[in-house]
């Protein structure tokens, strides 16, 4: 394993031993994507049909990972712990991809719960869906990552985040509701492969200016 | 191994660094004091590199990896262990025979008994010896301490002043503390800030 992957991977795990630890990420998103869904399931009338339910899906995936992002680097805001890791000698982007890792891990972790309850309540979920919302996770953890990381620098990082990190998504949501629902999926599909390699890359070289005086 | 020019540094509109210039060469001791607001913790942390001057040039020819930096906050996750925080460091920092150098350090400073707990179990004092185990653990050329002794009870002090002493002949420090006469026998250099 590279220096670089060695330092990936410590930094991840380290977000993973800590949620494994104080349980306070994952409750709460899984908490907060199972009751919007229960909310969408009353609220949505009964012949809206299967395309208003596929909208409501992403509206409850990019709010729950919006709550996860909010505390992603609060364990790094507690006794600075971010300027011990950019003291460290390693490069700083590996920071931010460890922490889009333990993001992606989390997000992940709560769709294996939240689509399969969709599938059940709304709408089956075809496997262009699922490819949807699989590259829309890596954009949405990659671009979320960085800003979460500019808004924890901030006292008003409650507001900022969504500020910075909702505009962002839309293309995201725009990709995954195009992909699920239009004629034209493969173009959303590389639409949102394209959207995660720009962004990706932007937000690997960005970090370091991010977390800097 | 730093040289400072008229330095300054601004947050917003407020200055919190006005003009400071100094010398120091490899081996020397740089004894930083001043009331509350003078700017003792934005020099430090200049100095480290975790933040950049507004005005002035700052010069120090040591890399990330031979920095070690104590701030006013120990660094350290409150929910890890003093075990895994160090080892944490210890990957980042890629030391040779890691587990020895944590395991001795930790022993040093008294916390080997309490290394599986976890550091929001561990007392203020406890906390800055973790912090200090931290700031020394790969053994940097260039140290940078910011009130080290805050919070140290005395046998732990005694013990600092002890590693200082010993650091002070064949490191570059820079300290800045409120108990100038702990370590002003070892300063070979004065800063008071207004």
């Amino acid at each position: 394993m590279s220096a670089y992957a060695a330092d990936v991977a410590a930094l991840a795990r380290k977000d993973l031993r800590l949620e494994l630890r104080t349980r306070e990420t994952l409750p709460a998103m899984l908490l907060f994507v199972v009751a919007t869904l229960v909310v969408f399931h009353f609220a949505l009338p009964p012949r809206a049909g299967h395309d208003a339910a596929y909208g409501l899906l992403w509206v409850a995936l990019v709010f729950t990972a919006l709550l996860g992002l909010g505390r992603a680097w609060v364990p790094e805001r507690e006794g600075s712990v971010l300027d011990g890791l950019v003291l460290a000698p390693c490069d700083r982007s590996a920071i931010w991809l460890g922490k889009t890792l333990a993001t992606l891990a989390f997000l992940v972790g709560v769709e294996v719960i939240a689509l399969p309850a969709f599938a059940v309540f709304f709408a089956p979920l075809p496997v262009r869906a699922l490819a949807g919302v699989a590259l829309a996770n890596l954009g949405i953890c990659a671009v979320g990552s960085l800003v979460a990381a500019m808004a924890a620098a901030g006292r008003t990082r409650e507001l900022i985040l969504p500020l910075l990190f909702l505009p962002l998504a839309i293309p995201l949501i725009v990709g995954g509701v195009g992909a699920t629902i239009s004629p034209h999926k493969a173009e959303y599909l590389l639409f949102l492969v394209l959207y995660d390699a720009v962004f990706s890359i932007l937000s690997w070289a960005a970090f370091e200016y991010v977390v800097t005086e | 191994m730093i040289k400072a020019d008229r330095v300054e540094k601004r947050y917003g509109r407020a200055w919190a660094l006005r003009s400071v210039s100094f010398e120091l060469g490899a081996g020397e001791l740089l004894l930083v004091t001043g009331p509350n607001g003078s700017g003792k913790t934005t020099l430090l942390r200049l100095i480290a590199g975790l933040a950049t001057p507004t005005r002035g040039t700052l010069t120090v020819s040591a890399g990330r990896a031979d920095v070690g930096y104590l701030g006013h906050e120990p660094l350290v996750y409150r929910d890890l262990t003093g075990l895994e925080n160090l080892d944490l460091y210890g990957r980042l920092y890629r030391i040779r025979e890691r587990r020895e150098r944590i395991g001795m350090s930790l022993e040093r400073f008294g916390l080997w008994d309490a290394r599986n707990e976890r550091v929001s179990t561990y007392s203020r004092g406890m906390v800055q010896r973790l912090a200090l185990c931290r700031a020394l653990l790969h053994d940097p050329a260039l140290l940078v301490l910011d009130e080290p002794f805050t919070a140290l009870d005395d046998r732990a002090a005694a013990l600092l002043d002890t590693e200082l002493a010993a650091f002070a002949a064949v490191k570059t420090l820079v300290v800045s503390t409120h108990d100038p006469e702990r370590i002003d026998d070892f300063a070979t250099q004065r800063l008071a800030l207004a």
